[in-house]
């Protein structure tokens, strides 16, 4: 399987990630070579084998819905690199 | 003995008959810091103010005679693991400046103990990476040779413990985090069953892989941070409601008995071949304790392992790291000309070239049309592999492998090939895909170069994993040795 660079600059935008121009290639011929070895895995026959959906077997966990004491507002605003009127601040999202 | 190459055990013996301090104890291990991480570049950030009154406090409730195991023991915690009021990076620039607000549950649960911690570890950015060469900040170097990489990502954890720069350190393994760095530094570390450690607070790089464990000096010190930090808790909806034993209590050198496995597929090509000399010694040495030894085990999905994981884990981040959006915490590009742009380029310049590669790899396994071909299949060749390892463990109570094909690498090797990064983890990352427990001990040395060997055992059989380590410990002086940094 082999990735072309406008490939990869498809994937980056569906990661909303920006890339250098520069480094498209180097990501294409990078990933190119890591799916080419990826490859083993289409030759393990797992006919009638189900998915794992988790490494222990647990089912949903579920608790009472209950009100507990939580953080101020003010400390999980301290790390935001903007704020306003108490409030995560934004950049408009319709133009 | 100076004070900062105590075991954990040694010194909470000394605390506990008053014939040292912990602010002695501490300080020797900050004096340590200032020697050597100019060298080693273990810390990302050093909490000499937060340790030296941390040190102060334990001093008092050990008078007051509430001496825990861990009580006023100088540790190092990961830089993935959120430590209120102290700044928690995960080595990216993402997370330069975040400030956590809370602790992380197994930082509680040492607090709880009168914890002494002298900084956080640096680490392969979001713990994406096997050689501690992918931190934002700079490499960590092992301490055998400063021209060498220490593993990862735990690299700035398992370069601490070995050097004195922290008495014991926790990591977090996703593919072999904890192992790999262990076996490449000649300490003790251990990757718990999936579920045996809370992961609140832990950055989430692949939930249903990272798992955090303890890195010491010895199995004793292992046996005693595992019986502080595991346990269920509510706020970690995987965490599993099972009860702790006290771990110490494994620790018997007699392994009389037991069925020992050695799977074929683990001696892979392109291993070193003083790596395999060295673990087939160290087997030999498990059967002279009175181990009875299977040369011949198969496990013949490992081949495909690397894959499974490699699809399964960059998935799996890439939706954890989706909320790096810079508007919530962390670093926010400001030039942008509206809201998707501001996105774009706050990954663009928050993240690093291996981060980006997983996400975009995860995209890619996820999107329409290849989800099926890769994410699903992974997933049931999953299945396929945690099934082999039951069977195994049907016959066998401990398979024993080495942690790495190799000594640990030159700085700069590999950085541009990730494909052979990867492989760095090919003998660990088949554990975390199971959920099973995994520990590296200290096996040997070539050329210098340390050596880890690698046990694995059944979910929750940590206990017996313990009893083999301990038990080869005792019968071998690998562990006792030191790097002369």
């Amino acid at each position: 399987m082999r990735l072309s660079s406008e490939e990869v600059r498809h994937i980056a935008l569906l990661a909303r990630l920006g890339v250098d121009e520069a480094d498209l290639e180097k990501f294409s011929e990078q990933l190119s070579n890591i799916l080419e070895n990826f490859e083993i895995l289409q030759r393990v026959d797992t006919t009638g084998v189900p998915p794992t959906s988790h490494p222990v077997a647990l089912n949903n966990v579920l608790r009472d819905d209950e009100v507990a004491p939580s953080l101020a507002s003010t400390e999980i605003l301290a790390n935001a690199p903007r704020e306003e009127e108490d409030c995560f601040r934004v950049r408009a999202v319709l133009e | 003995m100076p004070l900062y190459n105590l075991s954990i055990h040694e010194a909470h013996d000394l605390l506990s008959r008053g014939e040292i301090s912990s602010l002695e104890l501490t300080k020797a291990t900050l004096g340590r810091i200032d020697e050597v991480d100019g060298k080693l570049r273990s810390f990302v950030t050093v909490t000499r103010e937060l340790a030296l009154a941390q040190a102060q406090q334990a001093d008092e409730r050990i008078k007051a005679g509430d001496h825990a195991p861990l009580t006023g023991i100088p540790v190092l915690i990961k830089d993935n693991m959120c430590t209120k009021g102290t700044k928690t990076t995960c080595s990216s620039k993402m997370l330069e400046n975040f400030v956590p607000p809370y602790d992380a549950a197994v930082v509680e649960k040492l607090n709880a103990q009168g914890m002494v911690m002298v900084g956080k570890g640096n680490m392969d950015e979001f713990a994406m990476g096997s050689s501690t060469e992918n931190s934002a900040f700079y490499p960590t170097h092992n301490p055998w040779d400063l021209e060498r990489v220490p593993g990862g990502s735990s690299g700035g954890a398992t370069t601490a413990v070995a050097a004195g720069e922290a008495v014991y350190a926790l990591g977090s393994d996703t593919g072999g985090s904890i192992r790999q760095p262990a076996g490449f530094c000649s300490v003790v570390g251990l990757k718990p069953t999936y579920g045996r450690v809370s992961r609140y607070g832990l950055v989430a790089f692949a939930s249903s892989l990272d798992q955090i464990g303890p890195v010491t000096r010895d199995v004793t010190d292992c046996a005693l941070v595992l019986n502080a930090i595991a346990g269920h808790d509510p706020r970690d909806s995987t965490s599993v409601d099972q009860p702790v034993p006290d771990y110490t209590k494994s620790l018997i050198p007699d392994l009389k008995g037991l069925r020992i496995g050695v799977p074929e597929e683990y001696f892979v090509e392109g291993m070193e071949s003083g790596v395999e000399q060295v673990v087939r010694q160290a087997v030999g040495k498990l059967g002279e304790l009175g181990a009875e030894v299977d040369w011949g085990v198969s496990l013949p999905n490992t081949p495909a392992a690397l894959a499974c994981y490699y699809i399964i884990a960059p998935s799996e981040a890439m939706a954890n790291l989706a909320r790096y959006d810079g508007v919530k915490y962390g670093f926010s590009a400001r030039e942008a000309e509206n809201m998707w742009d501001a996105m774009e380029k706050t990954r663009q310049y928050g993240f690093g070239p291996e981060v980006k590669r997983r996400i975009m790899l995860g995209t890619y396994a996820l999107s329409a049309g290849y989800y099926e071909a890769y994410y699903l299949k992974a997933q049931k060749v999953r299945t396929l592999i945690t099934r082999e390892f039951a069977d195994a463990f049907a016959r066998c109570d401990v398979l024993v492998t080495p942690t790495s094909p190799t000594v640990p690498f030159r700085i700069g090797e590999r950085v541009d090939d990730p494909m052979q990064m990867y492989l760095a983890d090919v003998c660990t990352l088949p554990v975390n895909i199971a959920g099973i427990p995994g520990i590296s001990v200290p096996a040997g040395f070539v050329d210098g170069l340390p050596v880890g060997m690698q046990i694995l055992g059944k979910p929750f059989s940590e206990e017996t994993l313990l009893r083999v380590a301990c038990a080869y410990e005792q019968a071998t002086d690998w562990g006792q040795r030191r790097p002369g940094v």
